[in-house]
């Protein structure tokens, strides 16, 4: 792709009777990138993976994967993708090496080469031990890896995560973070669908947010929270009666309209310069003889961002827990 | 990381046939492999119809007769044996209702393998396992006293049952492509059941009700079991009726009907995953 991007899609639009799952969708995934394409449930995200993993047609606009057009060179993009869905989608009654093994051959490698990646992939993903156990005795963050491990048996260009964590319990979650990340050094690039916005925000070095089938936002994480009005000052005084005093100092060293919450004894102010703004804070309410009981600087979460975007909170509510944790 | 050097597939050097085989043999091969690492399942499998010969044979058998005379028992067993094949769907629909559900049939589907080879291969793994049940329940049969012809009779029956069998994997693939979870396809056996009741797997349709003879006579397994109890030289209990008096005719012909009802079927539900 001479542009260098590995992902690129154009007005995209996908239609289930009258409902529209995607109503122009526009993505553009940098190669070598972690992408994150964040959005509530029923925002559309899987049908866009649908798409580009070649799973289902798009009913409008165009899409290239690796350079190749999604619609008319699917036999050619799918050698170069890897796909992890929202269910682990390897065989429960094979091992994790037999699984490994028949998605090899089923990749063409033949028989020899398919062993020898099968034995690769299991060093790689921290299954080795359990290579030869049924994969329905695996915990579930152990079948996520070797979903993942699936995933890479042909080294792909480009990687679609869809919801990789969901289901699992926080260790897990690390797990399959630390694999995205070595998969992403190698020069994978990843496009990543979550609802968990700590998990793009920690991936991610650019993310798309959609929100009924179009994208609404694309931006690095940071920039994102920038939109919301960057970062803040916060400083909680032990005596409410200071309060006043801080709002004084704070509004001094800080350039934004210091806000006040009485009941909180808190106070909090946006800043440009962090550290600088922080340490000068610090000092001068020591100077004052103004008691703290906790000082920091905090950053817009990206529910924020949402927020600000949609008029509307991400709903993980109702997150679908169809998973199991663990098995 | 030197696992990660890419791994580019090989495919250009082989035609599309080729790998459309190959592919194929490579479901197949998990298909059997599920087998040899589930045992049981087998016997599962066979559970049911060896229970009902035992069952009917021995239970019911001193009070069954035949029409036209001869040993109940020997009447039955190419019924068993038809009943076995005749289960067999609902094997193939909970196969591939847990791989459409688990996301495994979307794996392959990603994958640069031939799409076609997912169906086809599940039906050849469903072939090869519906020998390997045949084989099983006739030496059972043949434990309990069944004495066929042998020769080419018996091997046209067995030729005929597998032909059932064949047409029944693309009811299987429909249904499992159609039932939403893997609980629902168990349902399945429930209504797989009676079907298999009004048949002539058990009793002579002539002996039933009227009305209930000609439907069991017309169920395409009637005609299945009166073709292989023909060709296994055990007594048949036909009736007069057109289509029993055709029976080896119509065991060929119904799987012809059932394929080109059930596996455009099919098809077209296995194309739907793209939409």
């Amino acid at each position: 792709m001479s542009d260098g991007h590995a992902v690129r899609a154009e007005g995209l639009e996908k239609r289930y009777g009258d409902k529209r799952a995607l109503d122009g969708f526009d993505l553009a995934v940098r190669e070598g990138t972690v992408h994150g394409l964040l959005g509530p449930n029923g925002a559309g995200k899987t049908t866009a993976v649908r798409i580009l993993s070649t799973l289902i047609r798009l009913d409008g606009g165009r899409a290239e994967v690796a350079g190749l057009d999604v619609a008319r060179q699917a036999r050619e993009v799918r050698a170069r993708i890897g796909l992890t869905g929202q269910y682990a989608a390897v065989d429960e009654v094979l091992t994790g090496r037999q699984n490994l093994e028949m998605f090899g051959r089923l990749f063409h490698l033949g028989g020899g080469r398919a062993r020898a990646r099968a034995v690769e992939l299991l060093e790689q993903f921290d299954l080795t031990d359990a290579a030869d156990r049924g994969v329905g005795k695996y915990s579930g963050g152990m079948r996520r890896r070797l979903d993942l491990a699936a995933s890479m048996i042909l080294a792909p260009a480009v990687l679609f995560l869809d919801e990789p964590t969901t289901g699992l319990d926080p260790r897990s979650r690390g797990e399959v973070w630390d694999s995205v990340r070595a998969l992403v050094a190698s020069g994978t690039t990843v496009l990543l669908t979550t609802q968990y916005l700590e998990e793009a925000d920690k991936l991610a070095s650019r993310i798309t947010v959609i929100d009924r089938g179009r994208a609404i936002a694309d931006d690095t994480p940071d920039g994102l929270k920038n939109l919301v009005g960057g970062d803040r000052i916060e400083v909680v005084v032990a005596e409410r009666a200071d309060i006043p005093r801080a709002v004084k100092v704070v509004a001094r060293v800080c350039e934004g309209e210091p806000e006040a919450d009485e009941d909180a004894s808190r106070v909090h102010a946006p800043v440009t310069d962090r550290v600088a703004a922080l340490t000068e804070v610090a000092r001068t309410l020591q100077d004052e003889g103004v008691a703290v009981e906790d000082i920091g600087l905090r950053r817009p979460s990206l529910d924020d961002v949402f927020l600000r975007l949609t008029g509307h909170r991400t709903d993980r509510t109702g997150t679908p827990e169809k998973e199991a944790v663990a098995a | 990381m030197s696992a990660l050097d890419p791994t580019t597939a090989p495919a250009a050097e082989h035609g599309r046939l080729y790998w459309l085989l190959a592919d194929c043999g490579n479901i197949v091969r998990r298909g059997l492999t599920h087998y040899q690492r589930q045992p049981v399942n087998i016997a599962w499998q066979l559970g049911f119809p060896i229970l009902s010969v035992l069952l009917y044979g021995y239970v019911f058998g001193s009070a069954m007769t035949v029409p036209g005379g001869g040993d109940y028992r020997d009447f039955l067993m190419p019924g068993m044996f038809v009943m076995t094949m005749a289960f067999g769907f609902i094997n193939t629909a909970t196969v591939v209702v847990h791989d459409s559900t688990k996301g495994v049939i979307d794996r392959f589907r990603s994958m640069p393998m031939a799409s076609s080879a997912v169906v086809a291969g599940r039906g050849v793994t469903d072939l090869v396992v519906a020998c390997a049940e045949l084989a099983i329940m006739m030496l059972t049969a043949l434990a309990m006293g069944w004495r066929p012809d042998g020769g080419w009779g018996f091997l046209a029956a067995f030729g005929l049952l597998l032909w059932l069998r064949f047409a029944l994997i693309w009811i299987g693939v429909w249904l499992g492509l159609l039932v939403p979870n893997p609980e629902a396809a168990g349902g399945l056996f429930a209504v797989a059941f009676p079907l298999t009741m009004i048949s002539s797997i058990f009793v002579a349709p002539q002996l039933m009700p009227d009305w209930l003879g000609w439907v069991a006579a017309w169920n395409p397994i009637s005609s299945t079991a009166a073709a292989a109890r023909e060709l296994f030289g055990t007594p048949v209990g036909g009736g007069g009726s057109w289509v029993e008096r055709h029976a080896l005719l119509m065991a060929g012909v119904w799987p012809v009907i059932l394929t080109a009802v059930f596996l455009p079927l099919a098809v077209r539900r296995f194309q739907r995953l793209s939409r």
